[in-house]
């Protein structure tokens, strides 16, 4: 047989150093994978994909209104994201931000539905501080598993997510129901001092988006300047390495999840002081699982992140257009968020590998 | 009826969405291969099956596309973790939340639609026995996944197939220094695991709650995950497991329906509670876990 009647197939060979090019244009690439993805399967449904294009990704940016609303929407998924990033690179995986955010927006809620007369200007900061503690409370629940009981983070986490949504019904549809509310499970509307002021008159966009960039700059500096932020790289990276330096594992899994509990309890806080005004059943669209996402399209870099909590909230508000104007069921955008980060997962190999072309029978000889 | 005879006769069913589940994501893991999609994989084939069904396509038509359904959409995890080597833990979320949105894609149409489910069938004779004879009283899907617990525990246990799994899951460099298709090998225990999940998925919406809601699934997925770690990577613990899963979830119906005077939604967290508990006591137990664990789970191969 001559060597030509051989196919060519393609091998991932490791680059000798992490090419920064495809680094920068990964997500790109993955974006406009996903868009091709998605239009097939708008077609699919027969919805006009032009339409759906149209009012998801242009109509966001094109009225200040609409874009205030992504800024709104981008503030609790970039607050969370950074917390979680911090984690996910020392390779603690905590995906139960969710119930962590819930927690969150419940530990602060307590303030205004216990003192619904209580006036001044200190009840608002006061919630976001113990929106963050419940925050880290429910997420160190998942450390205390990981770290003395070496339970994986990963299931304790999401259990503890579904069993807060269980607790967050409770609440609403028992003590804390609101007696006026016509029987919706929904808590009391909060007095004026239980709300975050608004940032940007005309608009919802309140100072929890300036807390939220300013603690962006935070993580950046402690990822990357900082000695404890190092540590933590380098035990996600080599954790034998890491323990041999003697940098504690379990302190590493503590620190990652009271971070990620922090903010993503935070960020809960500022979603019912802020755009909603009460405690209600829907007071997350999944942010804590969109988040994820969020985190890993950012690169699980602190400034990625910002740019892709944007885009993230982008897609979350044009969903709801397209869902108005083309008629697309909101499930959509989930479907989007998945397969954007597939795609981006496909994509990023090529930082760490190229394509090599080699006959099938350099294959067999290995 | 009283609670237990309730109990007795209904978990099998509730226990087989875990069984099939978890057993699918223990071949992948033995292969040392860590799929976290399960939950989307089954909400996938939940509503294919669902469809299927609606449509008059008959049960044994929906698991199979349900099987097939969520096998492709597993081999697109088994593309970019075992041939682009992506993280896979990343890669298995995004798979989750991929097959739940395209389930409520799919599924729109159909909210609170309903099909009919499979008759029962009684095993000859031991059906007869007073109370406990319950148990030998199900439907055609739990008998076979009966059969399938069997094939796979004896698979690892005696054959070369099986012995094979392992070997690719212990040390995938050694086996492919003898010559093993490690790759191939995992892509087809990650196709199996996607099957296995879309029948888990099929089973759940067509036959044991013959519904279709958005998020029926419900965490089961991660609690068929959580049973692997639970069964200690051993498919008759699985079994066992994934009965106290079934058991648990009746019991919070059947405190529910006795008027007891809990909160309902205290009894809706306890599969998820229980899940918690005993993930700690299993794992607490590193010794139990080392013996039975997989050695080179979730990292990828590269020659």
């Amino acid at each position: 047989m001559s060597v030509w009647a051989a196919p060519f197939l393609p091998a991932l060979v490791r680059r000798e150093h992490a090419s920064l090019v495809a680094a920068m244009l990964a997500p790109a690439v993955a974006l406009g994978m996903a868009i091709i993805l998605n239009l097939g399967l708008y077609v699919l449904i027969g919805r006009d994909p032009a339409a759906v294009l149209y009012a998801m990704l242009l109509e966001p940016f094109l009225s200040w209104a609409s874009f205030a609303e992504v800024l709104l929407k981008a503030g609790p998924l970039l607050l969370i994201a950074q917390g979680l990033a911090i984690g996910f690179r020392a390779k603690v995986f905590n995906i139960g931000a969710e119930g962590q955010f819930i927690l969150g927006a419940i530990f602060a809620s307590a303030i205004p539905v216990w003192f619904p007369q209580a006036t001044g200007q200190w009840i608002w900061p006061l919630m976001l501080l113990l929106g963050a503690l419940g925050g880290a409370l429910w997420a160190s629940i998942t450390a205390f598993w990981r770290v003395r009981l070496n339970a994986n983070e990963i299931l304790v986490s999401l259990m503890l997510s579904l069993v807060a949504t269980q607790v967050l019904n409770y609440l609403l549809l028992g003590p804390w129901k609101d007696p006026a509310g016509f029987n919706f499970p929904q808590s009391v509307m909060f007095q004026n001092d239980a709300m975050v002021p608004t940032l940007i008159a005309g608009t919802r966009v309140n100072v929890s988006l300036l807390i939220t960039l300013a603690l962006s700059l935070v993580a950046w500096v402690f990822m990357q300047r900082s000695f404890m932020g190092y540590k933590l790289k380098v035990g996600g990276l080599a954790p034998r390495a890491a323990g041999y330096a003697g940098f504690s594992e379990g302190r590493a899994i503590w620190l990652s999840l009271l971070i990620g509990g922090l903010a993503a309890g935070l960020a809960g806080a500022a979603e019912v002081a802020g755009p909603l005004g009460q405690l209600q059943r829907s007071i997350s669209t999944g942010y804590g699982y969109a988040a994820i996402i969020v985190a890993y399209l950012g690169g699980l870099h602190p400034v990625g992140i910002i740019f892709s909590a944007l885009f993230m909230a982008v897609l979350y508000i044009g969903g709801d257009n397209a869902m108005v104007s083309a008629n697309l069921p909101i499930a959509a955008v989930r479907v989007f968020q998945g397969s954007l980060l597939l795609a981006y997962l496909g994509a990023v190999a090529f930082v760490r590998y190229r394509i090599e072309w080699r006959r099938l029978h350099h294959l067999s000889q290995p | 009826m009283n609670a237990v005879e309730f109990i007795i006769s209904g978990m099998l069913a509730a226990a087989t969405p875990f069984l099939l589940a978890a057993l699918g994501e223990l071949v992948v893991e033995r292969a040392g291969v860590l799929n976290l999609g399960v939950e989307g994989l089954m909400a996938l084939g939940a509503v294919l099956a669902f469809i299927v069904v609606y449509h008059g396509g008959g049960h044994l038509l929906g698991f199979v596309a349900a099987g097939l359904g969520s096998a492709v959409l597993s081999l697109v995890f088994a593309v970019l973790a075992l041939g682009f080597r992506a993280n896979q833990v990343a890669t298995g979320l995004a798979i989750g939340i991929l097959g739940q949105g395209l389930s409520a894609l799919f599924g729109k149409s159909y909210e609170s639609l309903t099909v009919k489910g499979l008759p029962k069938l009684a095993f000859p004779g031991l059906s007869e026995i007073p109370v406990v004879g319950r148990l030998f009283v199900q439907d055609v899907v739990v008998w076979l996944s009966l059969a399938v617990t069997f094939a796979i525990w004896a698979m690892f246990a005696y054959t070369r197939a099986g012995l094979v799994v392992r070997a690719i899951g212990e040390n995938p460099k050694a086996a492919h220094a003898i010559g093993y298709p490690v790759i191939a090998i995992r892509v087809a225990a990650v196709a199996f695991g996607g099957m296995m999940a879309g029948f888990a998925g099929a089973y759940a919406a067509a036959v044991y709650t013959p519904l279709w809601a958005d998020g029926m699934i419900a965490g089961r997925g991660w609690i068929a995950i959580a049973l692997v770690v639970f069964g200690t990577w051993l498919a008759a613990r699985i079994f066992l497991g994934a009965c106290l899963f079934g058991a648990v979830s009746l019991m919070s119906l059947a405190a529910q329906a006795t008027g007891l005077d809990l909160p309902s939604q205290l009894l809706s967290s306890l599969p998820y509670l229980v899940t918690i508990v005993v993930l700690g006591v299993i794992s607490a137990d590193r010794r139990l876990l080392r013996l039975n664990g997989v050695a080179s789970l979730g990292e990828p191969f590269e020659r």
